[in-house]
């Protein structure tokens, strides 16, 4: 028998396997597509976009370039009625739905891992008091708490993060701490602290492990949500002015009135962009948890 | 070194009292204490292997997990090497930690499974502060201890890969590897097969014997403590029942529930008494003890104090009973 | 009544796993006389839990059976269609699982669960199922105002006795209990024993008790059959089995088996090794490797299960040497000087 488990792999190789991803599932794997084609976008937003999304252009005839329908004048997608490139807003808007989305779920997934790994290892008055604030998130409004918290600190796409990361760490550190419940009652956890490791060695070495594949599922899921939400605000006006994102791009459609000129070109394609990842994204989550949870489905 | 005669472990009046049900129930009055440990007693000699004998939920785990403070008494004290465990802390935590092992009974869970038997093995040492080139030596010498043979084929293995004996032994060169003065080994050879348990258990009576270990045996079984400790301590609901040479106990057994365990114990041999045993039927309720003696509503003989009066814990003869029909003896005795 | 009840006939079991097959029971022959007990003992993966589910063909859905016969009450069941073993099941094969609690479902009392039984599987009237409910909780010795609980509110021995009563309902001929008292405390694992054995001779039922513990095999067996890698080493009347061993593998476990009888310093003989892989078993007897008598031929051709003695059958190339290997393997040196 080839023993696969005898060869040890670099750390970087290990830590990608430790991360699990579901490469044999094809929603999962179109999923994974999608993401790497707007990942890509958002690096290179600069070079794949013709113009500066926020630059008022004008056609060579020096006339506004605005209100043009999509390959007018070169404008693949048309321009606003401001005059600026579609496209370019598209690609720019890419870029601060994945930085939303990204920052957003990484700091629900942090969060939510030190609060459960916390609350399951330590149990007591510890657990009381975590889960008791998770069960005030959990009653927390959450589109009028992300609206209010961005309105009252100022409109900036990090205070929207803060404000979601706030909410939604409640359910990861819910799922994270009942895992930790079950490995800390393993008896190598008892062998490790007989054999003198401290609780945060235990912590890091043999429970966080084995919860890394969890906290990256509930990440990804806040991907989506965190995106939905930014779109959600901007459209309703409280996003940040200085950002282009698709959310943004709505709701300058919506109030430019593009419903009633049938500027379909204008609101469909965020609308078909917001679409794409954030399905592209529960996706990966399903392909996750077929992977974690293999009884569930299929 | 200290005078041999006297105890390594020194358990006094120890309690583990859990609460069950929330602060709601215990408004409504429903909530009840479990004494998983109540007010147990013992003392364990340099060298000594004792073995803690019970039904499930007797306590018996619980004592063990006291006894290497991986739970906290509740009330009462221990004491290792006459220095009270309760309040170690930082480095005289880590030193008990070294000189205190366990045995785990499922060898399978005892093992982190994505650790390889090697990783496994270094935990303690680097607990102990040795350096990653100089643990090679330590872990060859613990599996040969436990006789694991070529030790140096299983070093890079992961558990699932190894049987359960292996892992068994594995499991224990673990607990030694530090060398310990004092092992508690909870059930080890329950999960495994018969035709190998005799082997673990070899393993286990050769290497005390060697490194002069004290020890504590946790099992349900008396012909298994029989074949490991020469005294034996027998639990019901808690509580101490009768503490005494296994011998003893096994040929002549006082406390009413050491007769029904003793008698209960089934043998393979084929003519062999299947007269009822001296018990009344139901099972303990750690819930709803009875009052006094715990054992009252199961024993044959009990009388009126049985109910009102708790037994204390007697010397009768060479041994320590707790049960109302040995005091007069004891009285008696007392007077010669 | 006397004859033979059920008679397993060359039984092979085999079990797809990933691309290949296991043989999980590979030609297992054995009787069940009626009113008797028979203990089938082996260690874990010796094949004997799936010896007792093929025996009501309730069997895990990568198993199959591949060959052989089960002769019950002379008709082969392992060949009649499903509908018919369907009938047989309950009525007159019943089944005691290791876990009642497992086997109990948890919402509904048990006074339910029995009428369920009673009514769909034997068509007794509401009337006559409860009537009945009470005699069963009474044969098993459990007072009938229990019947109304729920699983949860009986003990783990106590919930044995339910399962018991269970697998009695419909007055079977035969009980097969897989491992009845594993999980039990010694006290109430007696207590089931006692229970179990008075009411096999009170209604003159034929019980397999699966166990890979030998004195419980001793304390209530009328007949033993141990098996080992899938296959029957060794099987005969209990006490000739175990005083009389004749295959080396029964020598062993009487060797590695604690007695609390015996005398004190006795020291305990491990069998040194671990049971075959059975994806691919040994060419020849499944214990020569792990046997301290074996020779050329051992590893070379399967042993047959022979008749030694009336009732009394080994699968040994070194049967008839049973006496002297027997003194042989008293000693502890025998079985450390093979590995």
């Amino acid at each position: 028998m080839p023993d696969v488990a005898l060869s040890r792999p670099g750390l970087p190789a290990r830590m990608f396997r430790s991360l699990h991803l579901p490469l044999n599932d094809r929603f999962a794997l179109f999923g994974l597509a999608v993401y790497a084609v707007f990942v890509l976008t958002a690096i290179f937003a600069d070079q794949i976009a013709p113009y500066d999304p926020t630059e008022i252009l004008y056609t060579p005839e020096y006339d506004l370039a605005a209100d043009l329908r999509p390959g007018e004048d070169g404008f693949i997608l048309g321009t606003t009625s401001l005059g600026r490139d579609i496209f370019s807003q598209i690609v720019h808007g890419t870029r601060s739905a994945l930085l939303i989305g990204i920052t957003a779920a990484f700091m629900v997934a942090l969060i939510g891992s030190i609060v459960g790994l916390v609350s399951g290892y330590f149990g007591g008055w510890i657990d009381a008091i975590l889960m008791r604030l998770a069960d005030i998130a959990f009653g927390i409004p959450f589109l009028p708490f992300v609206v209010v918290l961005a309105a009252f600190l100022e409109p900036s796409i990090w205070n929207v993060v803060i404000a979601m990361a706030l909410v939604l760490w409640r359910d990861t550190a819910r799922v994270i701490r009942s895992q930790v419940l079950t490995l800390r009652a393993r008896s190598y956890v008892d062998a490790a602290r007989v054999s003198g490791s401290s609780d945060l060695k235990i912590i890091m070495r043999h429970i966080a492990p084995n919860i890394l594949p969890l906290s990256f599922l509930y990440g990804s899921i806040a991907i989506g949500w965190a995106i939905l939400t930014e779109a959600s605000i901007s459209f309703l006006g409280f996003g940040d002015p200085q950002s282009i994102s698709w959310g943004y791009m709505l709701q300058d459609a919506f109030a430019s009135q593009a419903l009633a000129k049938q500027a379909y070109y204008w609101f469909v394609p965020p609308g078909i962009c917001i679409i794409l990842v954030v399905s592209a994204g529960f996706f990966i989550t399903r392909g996750y948890e077929n992977l974690l949870f293999p009884k569930l489905g299929r | 070194m200290l005078d041999s005669n006297e105890p390594l472990v020194s358990v006094r009046e120890v309690q583990l009292h859990y609460r069950v049900g929330g602060a709601l129930s215990a408004l409504r009055g429903r909530s009840s204490v479990v004494k998983a440990v109540d007010r147990v007693s013992f003392e364990i000699r340099r060298g000594e292997s004792v073995g803690l004998l019970g039904e499930s939920g007797c306590g018996k785990t619980s004592m063990g997990r006291l006894l290497l403070k991986l739970e906290e008494a509740t009330g009462g004290e221990i004491s290792f090497a006459g220095e009270a465990i309760a309040g170690l802390k930082g480095a005289a935590l880590k030193r008990y930690r070294a000189k205190a092992q366990l045995i785990f009974q499922n060898p399978f869970d005892a093992v982190n499974p994505r650790f390889t038997i090697r990783a496994a093995l270094s935990e303690p040492l680097e607990n102990a502060g040795i350096p990653v080139r100089e643990r090679e030596g330590p872990i060859i010498e613990a599996l040969e201890l436990v006789r694991l043979p070529q030790p140096q084929q299983f070093l890079d293995r992961y558990p699932h890969q190894l049987s359960g004996g292996q892992l068994q032994r594995v499991v224990m060169a673990r607990a030694l590897i530090l060398q310990p003065a004092f092992v508690v080994a909870d059930e080890p050879v329950s999960m495994l097969d018969v035709s190998v348990r005799a082997g673990v258990l070899n393993v286990f009576r050769d290497v005390r014997d060697r490194l002069g270990l004290t020890a504590i045996y946790i099992s349900h079984d008396l012909a298994l403590v029989r074949y490991v400790c020469e005294r034996t301590i027998v639990m019901y609901l808690g509580r101490i029942m009768e503490d005494g040479s296994t011998e003893d106990i096994v040929h002549e057994p006082l406390h009413p529930y050491t007769k029904a365990l003793v008698a209960a114990v089934p043998v393979p041999q084929p003519d062999q008494s299947h007269d009822p045993l001296p018990i009344g039927r139901g099972a303990p309720d750690p819930r709803n003890p009875p009052s006094g003696c715990v054992f009252r509503d199961r024993c044959p003989y009990a009388f009126e104090r049985c109910a009102s009066q708790v037994p204390r814990l007697r010397r009768v003869g060479t041994r320590n009973v707790a049960c109302h029909l040995f005091e007069e003896t004891a009285l008696s005795s007392g007077r010669q | 009544m006397s004859g033979t009840l059920l008679s397993v006939r060359d039984l092979k079991v085999s079990y797809s796993v990933g691309d290949g097959k296991v043989d999980a029971v590979d030609g297992a022959s054995f009787d069940v006389p009626r009113g008797s007990i028979v203990g089938l003992v082996g260690e874990s993966g010796c094949g004997k839990t799936t010896v007792a589910r093929a025996l009501t063909r309730v069997i895990a859905d990568n198993a199959t059976i591949t060959g052989g016969q089960i002769l019950f009450d002379g008709a082969d069941i392992a060949a009649i269609p499903e509908r018919q073993m369907n009938a047989l099941r309950w009525r007159d094969i019943a089944f005691i699982p290791q876990s009642a609690m497992n086997s109990l479902d948890p919402v509904y009392t048990v006074e339910s669960q029995l009428h369920e039984v009673l009514r769909r599987r034997g068509g007794m009237s509401a009337r006559i199922a409860r009537a009945r409910a009470e005699e069963l909780f009474k044969m098993v010795g459990i007072e009938k105002n229990r019947l109304r609980d729920y699983p949860h509110q009986f003990s783990g021995g106590m919930r044995q006795r339910v399962a018991i009563a269970l697998a009695l309902a419909l007055n079977p001929k035969l009980v097969i209990a897989d491992e009845p008292v594993t999980a039990l405390d010694v006290i109430v694992q007696r207590q089931i024993l006692d229970q179990l054995r008075g009411l096999q001779a009170m209604l003159g039922i034929s019980v397999i008790l699966v166990t890979h513990d030998i004195s419980v095999v001793a304390y209530v067996c009328d007949k033993t059959v141990v098996m080992y890698a899938g296959r029957i080493a060794e099987a005969g009347p209990m006490d000739a089995v175990l005083t009389r061993p004749s295959h080396p593998y029964t020598m062993g476990l009487r060797n590695a088996f604690p007695d609390l009888k015996g005398a004190a310093s006795g020291t305990l003989t491990p069998i040194e090794g671990a049971p075959p892989n059975l994806a691919s078993p040994p060419p020849g007897c499944r214990f020569a490797p792990r046997c301290p008598f074996a020779m050329e031929i051992c590893s070379k051709s399967q042993p047959s299960l022979r008749e030694m003695s009336p009732g009394h059958a080994v699968a040994c190339h070194r049967a008839d040497e049973a006496p002297v290997l027997r003194e042989l393997a008293a000693k502890t040196e025998t079985w450390l000087a093979e590995v």
